[in-house]
């Protein structure tokens, strides 16, 4: 479970330009919760997300995972048990290495990174058996560099790298829009039967409404730093495209745009 | 076997040996380099600093009659505290990377000075690891510098397969990584800040050791001699690169090797030609400027990571 309690976050502060995003922010993930979180540019998802994995610190609140208090520890130490897909397919990836070494260096995550062989041959096997459920041709291409793939591919290869060791939550920023349309499609199917597989804890941030409604059991709407729209699984159903797009027109209206 | 070596250097005059020596004695330090500018992607000016930090414990250390064997280890831990500490400015008081190294190098040069004593200290009459021990023993009737070429040969080769075993490793991994994608260093709960210093010990412990077999070639120690190292293994590192590109099989560290080898020779070259030693320096940066320019090596992976 994932508890956000009375956040705060100001950017600049003391400044002319400060600007205050989250103002006693709250909110509540419990276990097996996928939660799609669409909202317009600037009203705090990615921050949010940021907000969780410890990329920016906190002016005020408190952060908690299993009730365990995160909120001052480190980026790289939260990580551990938290996986994340970000929107530029170059993040999730090492180009100037071998399709086999990323998977192999995924596979590492949460062990000692000693002396051993990178790469345990006893795995291989198991690393070309889940490229292969991808159906993107990749098995076969596994000492190939992975500067040299498409973005799909690497989209793909990010996803399965962060799901490969066991986390309590998956965190997914726009992570299909750098893709064309039919990849798009793909990466999402592959996620969905990911997380259903896994029974992950998902935050999937979008801009494709379409995924937002045919993905998750949650629906939250993001504006000015504030949850404003938040619906459990059962009323999720009942809604379609159309209505999300009404209320982001009320509100753009609402503050004069 | 010896003798058949001997047969087959023995057509080398010590001209031509002595830059085959220092190609090879450069590839050590073209291997540090190689480490931090193209793996971790950290452009490392503390090299100018470490290399005669090298030669400075070594000058002291063999006139006061330490077996020279024991330098090569204690040159190399000095330099890994010097890279360490460029590392330590660097990733916890968040000085950027040129400047990180720009302030160890000048604080190095001090420091060596304190080591030396003295701004020269020459050692001709010492046993190096050319000259004593087992080595004098083995090779003492031969020509001096078919033994050199052996020791350097041996040493330079050992110490590329020790990098390559390295970064097949877990943590060899992780330093590729943090050059390639620190983001991914990040996702996989690992703090890359520990992994660039890591790198940077590893780097700068190998210039020290350049800068200590370097000493013991010329058995002199000068303060000066660092002046320059940052672009020779530079130079080195993009030549070797380049050259054997399209080559699959052949591994960086290999090209990096080789490329130390034929950058000394282009020196040899330019010095054949008729330029004086006083010219030396311009002719490094000459050179330096036509291969970034002829290599298209400027900044292509920032363009790259796009």
């Amino acid at each position: 479970m994932l508890e956000l309690n009375n956040i705060y976050k100001y950017y600049n502060p003391g400044t002319v330009s400060e600007v205050c995003l989250f103002k006693d922010f709250n909110l509540k993930i419990t276990d097996n919760e996928f939660v799609s979180v669409v909202g317009s540019n600037g009203s705090g998802k990615t921050s949010m997300l940021n907000i969780i994995c410890g990329s920016i610190p906190i002016d005020r609140g408190q952060i908690l995972i299993n009730d365990a208090d995160i909120t001052k520890m480190k980026e790289f130490k939260r990580q551990r048990r938290i996986g994340r897909v970000y929107q530029n397919p170059a993040l999730g990836t090492c180009p100037h290495m071998t399709v086999l070494e990323n998977m192999a260096i995924a596979d590492n995550k949460g062990k000692p990174f000693n002396l051993r062989f990178g790469t345990n041959r006893s795995r291989i096997d198991y690393y070309r058996d889940s490229l292969k459920s991808l159906k993107l041709g990749l098995e076969d291409k596994m000492n190939l560099k992975v500067g040299s793939l498409s973005g799909g591919q690497r989209q793909a290869m990010a996803l399965l790298m962060t799901i490969m060791t066991p986390i309590d939550f998956l965190i997914l920023d726009e992570h299909t829009a750098a893709l064309d349309p039919k990849t798009a499609d793909l990466i999402m199917e592959i996620t969905g039967n990911i997380v259903r597989e896994k029974k992950l804890t998902t935050i999937m941030v979008t801009h494709n409404l379409r995924y937002a409604i045919q993905y998750g059991n949650r629906l939250l709407m993001m504006h000015q730093g504030e949850a404003i729209m938040d619906k459990n699984a059962a009323q999720k159903e009942a809604m379609c495209v159309e209505d999300i797009l009404e209320v982001f027109n009320r509100i753009s209206i609402e503050c004069g745009n | 076997m010896f003798t058949y070596m001997y047969n087959l250097f023995s057509s080398i005059d010590n001209q031509r040996g002595s830059i085959l020596i220092q190609g090879l004695i450069f590839a050590i330090l073209a291997l540090g380099v190689y480490i931090t500018y193209k793996i971790l992607d950290f452009p490392d000016l503390s090299v100018d600093g470490t290399f005669p930090l090298g030669a400075a414990v070594t000058a002291v250390m063999i006139t006061k009659g330490v077996n020279p064997f024991v330098t090569l280890p204690v040159a190399f831990l000095c330099g890994a505290f010097a890279g360490m500490l460029t590392g330590l400015i660097h990733v916890k008081l968040k000085v950027r990377d040129l400047l990180a190294g720009i302030i160890i190098s000048t604080a190095l040069y001090t420091v060596n000075l304190r080591i030396a004593g003295k701004s020269n200290v020459p050692f001709f009459s010492k046993d190096t690891i050319f000259t004593g021990g087992a080595i004098g023993k083995l090779f003492g009737d031969m020509n001096s510098t078919v033994t050199r070429i052996i020791v350097v040969a041996i040493i330079v080769v050992l110490l590329k397969v020790l990098l390559d075993l390295y970064l097949k490793t877990r943590s060899g991994y992780l330093l590729r990584a943090t050059g390639d994608n620190s983001t991914l260093v990040t996702s996989l709960g690992k703090d890359k800040g520990l992994v660039k210093i890591l790198g940077l010990s590893i780097a700068n412990g190998l210039a020290a050791l350049a800068g200590c077999i370097y000493a013991q070639d010329q058995s002199y120690f000068d303060v000066s001699m660092g002046t320059g190292m940052v672009m020779l293994g530079l130079a080195s590192v993009i030549i070797g690169i380049s050259v054997f590109r399209g080559i699959r099989f052949m591994k960086p560290t290999t090209a990096v090797v080789i490329g130390s080898v034929i950058y000394k020779l282009c020196i040899a070259v330019a010095i054949a030609a008729g330029l004086g030693a006083n010219d030396l320096k311009l002719v490094y940066s000459v050179l330096f400027l036509v291969i970034l320019v002829s290599t298209r090596e400027r900044r292509k992976k920032v363009k790259e990571n796009a």
